[in-house]
């Protein structure tokens, strides 16, 4: 009996995959998001109004991933920017290959930004890389405030942390703070957004943040 | 809930490593879980022996090693572990203490029968 050592990672050929994209994305210039929270978040409705508000001549384009339905892709394709659907039909996140199939057909060259929602899951979606430039996690004002504690992988692991639903505060026993505090514990570097999207309100900080870091993005090509 | 697909990954890891080897028996493969990993070992070990079962790799044993929370302080350069989510460095009390380990979802080695 002898023990050969290996020392790879587990998720090896996802890896590699995401690689690829990230390098595909750095030759365009193109900055990738990649959006995650539980269920009924508000992804998709913070994506509405992001692309509610992006000029025309924006070059946006979304990939949207659920286990069942076109629902998503329908309600983002009505603002005139490249959509697409994944379905995973069962699987709980979404992984490199998937991205990479989604994009064919699509001319990077003429995208500078490029969103994906993951499927609605606080942990999964946390092991696998995408090849985006930064993950985004959403906590929603009709969770619990200790959510980072409990999911720690994916709140250490995202770089903005978005709190939805901030026009709710009023009638929710959810603190804003203590939230925003558990986070900070995970993940002392995170930034912190909060954005109503039925409001509007806190959502030019969040169009200022993604603008900033596309254009950081594109000028590093 | 996607520790059946990290399974299937170290199963797929194993089988390379065995035609590497020539076709080598791997009799043991060890891997390391960081605790920021979000994988559930327990769950992880289910699915793994679910996957051998009845299979060329019935038998085939997974050993975990959980990785802790390491931090390292800038400051003092102390490395300590972290409990409670409590980033402040014991020694100097400096808060923005930097993560070392404990995002390892990595294939440690193979134990092969020769």
């Amino acid at each position: 009996m002898s023990r050969v050592e290996v020392e790879k990672k587990v998720l090896n050929e996802n890896q590699i995959l995401a690689e690829q994209l990230r390098e595909r994305y750095r030759r365009q210039g193109l900055l990738c998001v990649n959006l995650i929270s539980a269920p009924g978040s508000g992804k998709t409705l913070l994506l509405e109004k992001t692309l509610e508000r992006m000029g025309k001549s924006a070059r946006v384009a979304v990939l949207t991933g659920d286990l069942q339905t076109e629902n998503d892709a329908q309600r983002l394709a009505k603002f005139g920017f490249p959509v697409k659907q994944i379905v995973t039909g069962g699987t709980c996140h979404l992984d490199a290959r998937m991205v990479e199939k989604h994009l064919a057909g699509w001319k990077l060259e003429e995208v500078d930004l490029l969103i994906v929602e993951n499927v609605g899951n606080l942990v999964c979606p946390s092991s696998y890389d995408l090849g985006e430039d930064a993950k985004i996690v959403l906590l929603s004002t009709t969770e619990g405030e200790d959510k980072p504690l409990k999911y720690p992988s994916i709140f250490f692991k995202s770089e903005l942390m978005v709190l939805t639903k901030i026009d709710l505060l009023p009638y929710v026993p959810f603190k804003a703070e203590v939230a925003k505090e558990n986070a900070r514990r995970v993940h002392p570097r995170m930034e912190i957004l909060e954005v109503s999207s039925t409001t509007g309100e806190g959502l030019d900080a969040w169009m200022t943040w993604l603008e900033t870091r596309r254009m950081a993005k594109s000028s590093a090509k | 809930m996607h520790e059946l697909g990290i399974a299937s990954s170290i199963l797929e890891c194993v089988e390379k490593e065995s035609r590497r080897h020539g076709g080598v028996r791997v009799t043991k493969v060890g891997v390391k879980i960081g605790e920021l990993a979000g994988v559930d070992v327990d769950a992880l070990q289910f699915g793994f022996e679910c996957l051998v079962k009845e299979t060329v790799w019935d038998g085939l044993v997974l050993e975990v090693e959980s990785i802790p929370r390491m931090q390292r302080c800038p400051k003092c350069a102390h490395e300590f572990r972290m409990t409670e989510f409590d980033p402040q460095c014991p020694q100097c009390g400096e808060f923005a203490t930097l993560c070392i380990s404990g995002e390892e979802l990595d294939i440690a080695y193979v134990e092969v029968n020769e």
